[in-house]
């Protein structure tokens, strides 16, 4: 700083003493006269003042509490069943299989739980499979897996990655496929619905397995070793099979396009929740028709092949069926949220209403002093 | 060998002896001891890197920084332990914060490069082996002959030689060193003054022993032996030998000096550096705050740890069936587990420290400093002088100022002295018309005839056109031939005088109309036309002023013969030495003249007998070559020389105060800031002149503290004043102290002083001393209540006052530039001073303040979902954000918005500011960043975490709730949610609150603060789009594809987003506007005020607010046009009208 300083006071001197006067005009340090130096840009100045603030909180008012009371008719028209079929009470048609429970039984265990709908469940019906105490958002857990293996690298399915561990190499020492704790610990219950009809008939709801991922999922984030098309068998070859699957990869489903990687089921685990109390996508049961609903009212059962076994850390499993609106599942609070902001909003109006009348003026009348 | 090690480390001062010795010429002795010296080279060295160290060096200073620090540690810890966020996301933010600041920092040093190499690289011409050489400034060496031509400045200290005058003279201007404009002359020593040329000069053998180099400029201590013919010849060196470099040679064709300090060593170099460091209130609280958030981190570090073993201290949590550790995992040591989890907590959660506030402020300060250079209502026509900025961190401490500590003159005052009357021998006179006429008689002599003056008037007269150092300047064509002046009769209009003190000037400008005409000196000759009539006086010595003794002597040797000592200065420094003269009626003068607020000098003489003379000659040359404690040695003489004196009479010289002067002061009393008015003048001058410029009311009481000789008798006096001030506390008081009463006060009775001064308005304090001055405002500054302190003052005597306060304030008037170099910011005038503190600092307060608070709050908005993450996670660490979203919050998403307000934020108009002061009572005390806002921020920045974070929860249910159908046109699907969706959720929620929040803050909307508020959240939303739009191959995992596409597509995400977002600044608002109209401070008063005022309609100005708002709306449009630079004279008128309307 120092010479810099020294120079520019020496530069000055030199200057004024052998600029003509044309020259020193122009060396005025006059700063410029523009808006921006002189901090002068236009610029709106907004105030919050009652005066401006109460249109805006009617406005928000009136706009609020219809949306709120829309949202929550919406939401109150969605129809969900849910039924808890864990098996801890000895009364429950589970317990059996809930108490007798071993990783390697090669016999599935099977129950089935009667339950009756009240209401018809019209248009489309989501199935869920839903867990508590499940802590899929532990970070032990979360990290542990290989999106390239995913993704249909070969190297990665050969190599995969140390986060996997210790789910990364099978007792055979040759790498899992699909490696890590969320794949090994996949969701294996299957769930089937029968319609009993009042002459005592059981019917087979078909359940739609497709179309419960993303579909970006499904079609660029998960891929198959080796495309899509290829022979699965050969393409694992060389893993071996998560240690609490009964069966590998390849033989997930035997729809090729929902085999492998992109078996829908295995990408919806693979999506880990949020919370440890979550519910996935299971299947869809399609509506048939107009005329008919899709599930109507009366008894069904629900049959169960358990094989997850939730009881070692208090976990809950549940099946859910649920209808759906233009704004997702059944949720009140965000119906409620709106009509409770929008009402406080105008209440509020009406308060700072008052309050601008009776001290308004008091306040403005006593100016700034001096 | 181990202390030379050290001496080249710089460990060791190399040997240290008092003096160095320099041969000129570098010719060394060939036979005795000799022991070379080690010197600096002619180098200079302003910059602070150089290539090579750049990088290590720079890194090192930033890493003292105590924030930097400890992201540095975080990213250690992040690169050694397994840790939730990978090293990049907090090793990025680190790495560009400092790259920015490593950036300004380099490119500062580069321009000190530049100037440097300019510097060191100038050609300059060395006697080298008997032919003059020409080289580069930084070859030379100690020792070395430079000559140095007309009108060049002096590339080293040099001792002058000989110049190109038979009598070694040389005059030299030193207004880049000390911005004196006044020319001075230095001289030769007579026996090297005759080697005027190379060859002579090569002959010359001398040696050269001065003191070691010190910063002082105005203090050299040498002698110079010659050898002449096998003959020693000692003479003494002084600053008057000393030709320093930055000083340029003027009216000289060329001089031969002597190197004698070179490079850094050289006093210019010395000067430049080591300034002291001040930090400003906001810095210190700033900390303050950071230390409040280590706590807060390490607190929810702790608990996360604790929370986290008492969760899992069962197996089932720990390592259920299907989330099994590895053996590594399981193996490792409990202590070491429980410390990595710490260390993990802390970095998951160390974004609560805000990264890149200290380069935010600095970018705020740097940029933001260049407005008050930019205003042109801090420019000065007559002078062509802007206001300038030294250092950048005191910005907002101009908003804070509670006590101003001003000098007088050449402050309030122009310092542009004319001399009015005068005392001579006991009769009043007053200059009528370029006479001097005896109070009382008219001035009826008629034009043109010859006035007589008695013998003491001319005397009187003589004295004052004698006793000074001024300068006499010719017309250059005139210069060269500086012989001829003596036969340059008519030379009146050419001739202009050149002074250090306006006084002096002043002064002989006056004898000069009255007929005693100072004609300049030549050589040792002093000559004095009176009427026409020639005389010279042979100047024997001169006895320079300081600012201790307060006067000034000559001693000449008159054309008769007679050796006589005029000396002039203060009065309380003469009249106690005065043997003879009309003492009690000159007095009585002096008081009058003070009282009328004009400077008073006194002037005497005293006549030599030839063995007093001698005697004298003899004191003042030992002392004059005295090497050690010359200076003490030489007040001892100039004392014991400048008594008995001879009383001729005093002089008053009026000083005008500047334009405005009683304003500015009214509305600094206004903006609650005491002014405090120091100064060296005399008691009755001080309190007329505070009268005048309205720092005394009429209606004051004024209290007085002066001329205490005791103790006791101080403190009864303080005890008698603060009981008064007691007794009536309506009336304003003001007190007056002097400087002797004060040394004795601040002694033993400090803190009486203080309540005395503290209940007092306005405080005068007259007869200080310089460093009497820095210790008022060091007492001030270190009482319980720490005020902020301001001092402003034009001279070198302000200097350590300056330096003390907390900011100082230079006035660039006429007494040089030392004030303006030592100072924090310089301005043109006084009255500048109210637009400095009152819109300036007010608005650099308001702005760094909601920087400081702003920062906090979104950092606490950040990392508080995580903290609140980790209990529905099992304290597993987990993220909520995506790494590159916590990578980049702080430096991509909410960055400019705030930068962009700290820069442009304009709470009230400026003219309100500057016409209501009151309003600068609302932000004193550091109210903005005191406990209970600080508190407040937080708060609400928890409060908003909790609303993003349990909103979200709420609204999301179980994860599959919220994602709807988003495919409206397709089939109905419903799928899952996700951790990662939910984070970007809270993310999204968050971004957009906390950069409406501060858009809710921000009172001032240009086009900018509109481009970077929505733009930011546009850049937010664009680059998730892109970010999750692409399989990153790089990327270890792809957590985050798709993820954000999925959640705007579903309508609920939009309405739990809107609602979250309402929900979090709606209370806000309706704090906002009930605090308004309830309690409103002033400032949010004259928000109202500046928009009735900016519609430029005094129809609607004039009438009650409540109806004047009802027509404000529709004229809402009207008033952004009228906002423009155009209408400012409008809305002046408009203020201006409206003020008085008031009054």
């Amino acid at each position: 700083m120092m010479a810099s300083s020294y120079n520019a006071k020496e530069e000055d001197g030199h200057h004024s003493g052998a600029s003509g006067p044309g020259g020193a005009a122009a060396k005025s340090k006059k700063p410029d006269n523009t808006a921006f130096k002189q901090q002068r840009l236009p610029a709106w100045q907004p105030i919050l003042t009652a005066g401006t603030v109460l249109p805006a909180f009617f406005v928000i008012g009136l706009i609020f509490i219809p949306i709120g009371i829309g949202l929550y008719v919406t939401s109150n028209n969605i129809k969900e069943f849910e039924i808890d079929y864990t098996g801890i009470d000895m009364s429950s048609p589970c317990f059996n299989c809930s108490q007798n429970f071993s990783w390697n039984s090669t016999k599935p265990c099977k129950c089935s739980l009667p339950f009756s709908l009240d209401q018809p469940f019209e248009s489309n019906v989501f199935v869920y499979y839903g867990l508590s105490n499940f802590y899929q958002n532990h970070r032990r857990y979360v990290k542990s897996r290989d999106d390239s293996q995913l993704n249909g690298d070969l190297f990665s399915l050969t190599h995969p990655s140390k986060e996997c561990e210790p789910y990364r190499t099978g007792s055979d020492n040759k790498p899992i496929a699909p490696c890590g704790a969320i794949a090994n610990s996949m969701f294996n219950d299957t769930l089937e619905l029968y319609y009993i009809d009042p002459n005592e008939t059981r019917t087979l709801i078909p359940l739609v397995k497709k179309g419960i991922a993303w579909w970006t999922d499904k079609h660029v984030k998960f891929r198959n070793p080796g495309g899509n098309n290829s022979n699965l068998t050969a393409s694992f070859q060389g893993n071996s099979k998560p240690v609490n699957w009964n069966k590998p990869a390849y033989e997930l489903d035997a729809d090729p396009e929902n085999n492998g990687f992109i078996n829908e089921d295995f990408i919806v685990w693979m999506r880990t929740a949020a919370l440890p109390t979550f519910r996935k996508l299971y299947r869809i049961i399609q509506r048939k028709n107009n005329m008919t609903p899709t599930l109507p009212r009366g008894n069904y059962t629900l049959e169960v092949t358990y094989n997850y076994p939730v009881r070692s850390f208090e976990g809950r499993k549940r099946m859910i069926l649920s209808t759906i609106s233009w704004m997702g599942g059944k949720n009140p609070f965000l119906g409620i949220a709106y009509i409770t902001v929008g009402s406080v909003c105008f209440f509020l109006g009406v308060v700072l209403l008052i309050i601008h009348h009776k001290y308004g003026n008091r306040s403005n009348n006593s100016d700034i002093p001096n | 060998m181990l202390r030379w090690i050290r001496q080249q480390l710089g460990f060791d001062p190399p040997h240290q002896s008092d003096t160095r010795t320099v041969y000129i010429a570098n010719r060394f002795p060939q036979h005795g001891h000799y022991v070379p010296q080690r010197f600096a080279d002619n180098r200079i060295i302003s910059s602070k890197y150089t290539v090579w160290n750049f990088v290590p060096k720079n890194l090192f200073e930033q890493f003292r920084r105590i924030a930097n620090f400890y992201f540095l540690i975080i990213f250690l810890v992040q690169l050694m332990i397994d840790t939730p966020t990978s090293p990049v996301t907090s090793g990025l933010p680190l790495f560009f914060v400092i790259t920015v600041t490593a950036i300004k920092q380099g490119y500062e040093d580069w321009l000190r490069h530049k100037a440097d190499n300019e510097v060191n690289g100038a050609p300059v011409f060395v006697v080298r082996s008997g032919s003059l050489v020409q080289t580069r400034s930084k070859n030379i060496r100690v020792g070395d002959i430079v000559r140095v031509a007309k009108d060049e400045t002096f590339p080293a200290d040099l001792a002058l030689l000989s110049s190109d005058r038979a009598e070694g003279t040389c005059h030299i201007t030193t207004t880049s060193l000390d911005g004196e404009t006044n020319l001075k002359t230095h001289y030769a020593v007579p026996e090297t003054a005759v080697s005027q040329s190379v060859s002579r000069l090569e002959a010359l053998q001398a040696v050269v022993e001065c003191q070691q180099p010190e910063a002082d400029l105005y203090r050299f201590v040498g002698r110079i032996t010659v050898t002449q013919q096998g003959e020693e010849i000692v003479r003494p060196l002084g600053p008057e030998n000393l030709l320093l470099r930055g000083a340029r040679l003027k009216n000289t064709k060329e001089i031969f000096g002597v190197a004698v300090y070179t490079g850094m060593e050289s006093k210019m170099a010395l000067n430049y550096k080591c300034k002291s460091q001040k930090r400003s209130a906001v810095e210190k609280s700033m900390n303050t705050f950071l230390i409040i958030y280590l706590g807060i981190l390490l607190f929810e570090a702790i608990l996360s740890t604790i929370l986290k073993y008492a969760w899992q201290a069962e197996d089932k949590w720990n390592e259920p069936f299907y989330n099994q550790k590895t053996d590594l995992e399981r193996n490792s040591s409990q202590i070491l587990k429980f410390i990595s989890d710490f260390l993990a907590f802390l970095v998951l959660y160390n974004f609560i420290i805000p990264i890149s506030l200290y380069v935010t402020v600095e970018m705020q300060k740097f940029l933001g400093s260049f407005f008050i250079g930019w205003d042109l209502d801090l420019y000065h026509e007559e002078s062509d002088q802007k206001a300038q900025v030294n250092t950048s961190d005191l910005n907002e401490e101009l908003g804070q100022v509670e006590y101003v500590f001003t000098d007088k003159t050449g402050t309030l005052t122009e310092n542009e002295m004319q001399f009015r009357e005068c005392s001579i021998n006991g009769i009043k006179y007053q200059e009528i018309n370029g006479k001097l006429v005896p109070e009382g008689v008219a001035d009826d002599s008629p034009d043109g005839s010859i006035p007589r003056l008695i013998r003491e008037e001319e005397l009187f007269l003589k004295a004052v056109s004698l006793c000074h150092t001024v300068q006499i300047s010719y017309d250059l064509d005139q210069a060269d031939g500086f012989g001829d002046t003596f036969s340059h009769t008519n030379g009146f209009s050419q001739m202009e005088y050149y002074a250090s003190s306006p006084d002096e000037k002043a002064l002989v400008e006056a004898t000069k109309r009255m007929g005693v005409t100072f004609m300049g000196s030549h050589a040792e000759y002093m000559e004095v036309k009176t009427f026409g009539k020639s005389e010279r006086y042979k100047l024997l010595h001169v006895l320079e002023f300081d600012a201790n003794r307060r006067r000034m002597s000559v001693i000449l040797q008159t054309p008769s013969g007679e050796k006589v000592m005029f000396t002039k200065g203060a009065e309380s420094a003469i009249l106690p030495y005065i043997k003879s003269g009309e003492l009690e009626k000159t007095r009585v003068h002096v008081d009058e003249f003070a009282l009328k607020g004009l400077r008073t000098l006194v002037v005497a003489c005293r006549h030599f007998s030839v063995e007093e003379y001698r005697d004298v000659d003899r004191r003042l040359h030992e002392a004059r070559t005295a090497l050690q404690q010359r200076e003490e040695r030489l007040a001892d003489v100039f004392s014991f020389i400048e008594q008995d004196l001879e009383l001729l009479g005093a002089t008053g010289v009026e000083d005008k105060l500047q334009e405005k002067v009683q304003e500015t002061i009214e509305a600094l009393r206004l903006a609650g800031i005491k002014v405090w008015v120091l100064t060296g003048d005399k008691h009755e001058t001080a309190v007329s002149v505070s009268l005048s410029c309205g720092h005394f009311h009429r209606t004051m009481n004024i209290l007085e503290l002066v001329q205490q000789k005791s103790d006791n008798e101080c403190a009864e006096q303080l005890r008698r004043l603060a009981r008064r001030i007691k007794e009536d506390h309506v009336i304003q008081h003001g007190l007056v102290v002097d400087g002797a009463s004060l040394s004795l006060a601040l002694r033993e009775h400090e803190k009486l002083f203080m309540d005395v001064s503290k209940n007092c308005s306005a405080v005068l304090c007259c007869r200080m001393a310089p460093l009497q001055k820095a210790k008022v405002v060091r007492l001030l500054k270190t009482s319980p209540e720490k005020p902020i302190t301001l001092a402003i003052g034009d001279g070198a005597n302000d200097v350590s006052m300056i330096q003390e306060a907390h900011v100082g304030i230079g006035i660039m008037g006429k007494e040089g530039r030392q004030a303006v170099r030592n100072s924090d910011y310089a301005i043109a005038r006084f009255r500048f001073l109210s637009k400095l503190l009152l819109v300036h600092g007010h608005f650099y307060y308001i702005r760094i303040a909601t920087l400081v608070q702003y920062f906090f709050y979104k950092n606490v908005c950040f990392i508080t979902p995580q903290f609140l993450y980790q209990f529905f996670c099992l304290f597993s660490q987990q993220t909520l954000y995506d790494s590159v979203y916590l990578t980049l919050y702080n430096i991509c998403f909410t960055s400019l918005p705030i930068l962009v307000y700290s820069l442009f934020e304009q709470l009230v108009h400026p003219h309100v500011l500057q016409s209501h002061p009151a309003l600068y009572r609302d932000i004193s005390k550091n109210s903005m960043l005191s406990f209970k806002t600080f508190l407040y921020w937080t708060m609400l920045g928890f409060c908003h975490a909790f609303v993003f974070f349990f909103g979200s929860y709420i609204l999301m249910g179980e994860d599959t709730t919220l994602l709807g159908n988003g495919q409206i046109f397709r089939a109905n699907r419903q799928l899952m949610f996700g951790n990662w969706t939910f984070g970007t959720m809270v993310f999204t929620v968050m971004v957009i609150t906390v950069t409406l929040k501060l858009a809710l803050e921000t009172h001032f909307w240009t086009w900018i603060h509109h481009f970077v508020t929505w733009g930011s959240i546009a850049f937010y939303f664009i680059f998730s789009l892109f970010y999750g739009g692409i399989i990153w191959p790089f990327l270890h995992t792809q957590d985050m594809y798709f993820v954000f596409v999925q959640l705007l597509s579903s309508g609920s995400a939009w309405f739990a987003i809107i609602i979250i977002v309402t929900g979090c600044l709606f209370p806000d608002v309706i704090k906002k506007v009930l605090y308004r109209h309830l309690q409103p401070t002033s400032t949010q008063k004259s928000q109202m005020y500046s928009n009735r005022v900016a519609i430029g309609d005094d129809f609607i100005a004039l009438q009650p607010l409540s109806r004047a708002k009802n027509q404000l709306g529709k004229i809402r449009w009207k008033r952004i046009r009228f906002q423009s630079a155009q209408n400012m004279t409008l809305l002046k008128a408009g203020t201006e009208g409206r003020t008085i309307g008031n009054c």
